[in-house]
């Protein structure tokens, strides 16, 4: 156990990525990376794979999944309802990160229980912009006592 | 007679750290970049002894208070926005005040510790309390406004847009829906 509450500065933030697009994959590691929140991230090519990834035994948990919606397998809203119905993944935070902008798919994911919406920015700086107001704010819920099951933010 | 000595500064504090940790059995990891792992639950007693042994070689634990202070800006912060009488005061002259330090230095500590200016900290956590009344209360809109002393609804719909993405209304239509689907899935 860790007695000495080390600077939260120092901490790092366990980030995961469910993004079948390869090059999303890439462009979203370099731009997290550019960022000066300590992150690790971890990436997952579907959903299945992201379920897979949770469920293994001994893992330490991110605090926040980035999910695209569009995936083959199994699709984000699917991963999303399964999170959700899991009391073991109540304290994970989850940001659909999609370029869907229907109104209609933005209210759908967070009434499932989605914490972020996220569209995908078509440049660099956009998203690391983005990325990094995420995180930001995600930290606030992770260290102050806010209420987390208010938390929504579509960016 | 004189002798000459080198010493490798590394290795000096290490090892006090190591004797002092084994004085009190405190089983521990010593990771290279000044942190130390504790590997067991200690009190709160044994802490403060630790911490006043390792003083006297002039090795601080120096996070922790960056962190205890965070934490007593932040609670400062919470405690004005609750209370009346405090609400309508600036929030700088306050922490200022309250905590004895200059709020130069108060702000830097904590945009760097906690990657948020106090303004924009002050905002999520006003943000967040219209959310918690809107959430669980008949209140209007004019209402929270009023209680949480911003000069209008719109100005208060504003910074709840923009700290969020989402306008009260639309928040609170998905809370009500979520409630819903919550309620058939346990029918």
């Amino acid at each position: 156990m860790n007695k000495f509450p080390s600077n939260s500065g120092k901490q790092i933030l366990n980030v995961a990525l469910a993004d079948d697009d390869e090059d999303d994959r890439l462009f979203f590691q370099e731009a997290i990376e550019d960022i000066s929140i300590r992150t690790k991230l971890s990436l997952l090519s579907d959903g299945q794979e992201l379920m897979d990834y949770l469920n293994l035994p001994n893992i330490i948990l991110p605090n926040l999944i980035f999910l695209d919606l569009n995936m083959p397998i199994k699709n984000g809203m699917q991963c999303l309802k399964e999170i959700r119905s899991n009391p073991k993944l109540n304290d994970v935070c989850i940001a659909i990160y999609s370029t869907s902008c229907s109104e209609n798919d933005i209210e759908e994911t967070f009434v499932n229980g989605a914490n972020v919406y996220l569209n995908k920015p078509n440049n660099f700086s956009k998203l690391r912009d983005s990325i990094e107001k995420v995180l930001q704010i995600n930290w606030q819920y992770h260290t102050s006592n806010l209420n987390r099951d208010n938390f929504l933010l579509r960016l | 007679m004189k002798i000459s000595v080198k010493y490798d500064l590394n290795i000096t504090c290490k090892t006090i750290l190591k004797e002092q940790l084994d004085k009190l059995d405190i089983p521990h990891l010593l990771h290279g970049t000044g942190e130390i792992e504790i590997k067991r639950a200690i009190s709160d007693e044994e802490m403060q002894e630790l911490f006043n042994n390792l003083n006297a070689y002039g090795i601080y634990v120096l996070n922790d208070q960056k962190t205890v202070l965070v934490q007593r800006i932040k609670n400062t912060i919470n405690e004005m926005l609750e209370d009346d009488q405090l609400k309508s005061q600036k929030v700088s002259e306050y922490l200022a005040d309250k905590l004895n330090y200059s709020y130069t230095y108060l702000s830097n500590l904590f945009s760097e510790t906690t990657y948020t200016s106090i303004e924009n900290f002050v905002i999520l956590r006003k943000v967040d309390h219209a959310k918690d009344l809107m959430a669980d209360t008949d209140l209007t809109l004019t209402e929270i406004a009023y209680r949480l002393n911003y000069s209008s609804v719109a100005h208060l719909s504003g910074q709840f847009k923009k700290i969020t993405g989402l306008t009260p209304t639309k928040f609170q239509e998905i809370l009500e829906r979520r409630r819903g689907t919550r309620i058939q899935q346990t029918i």
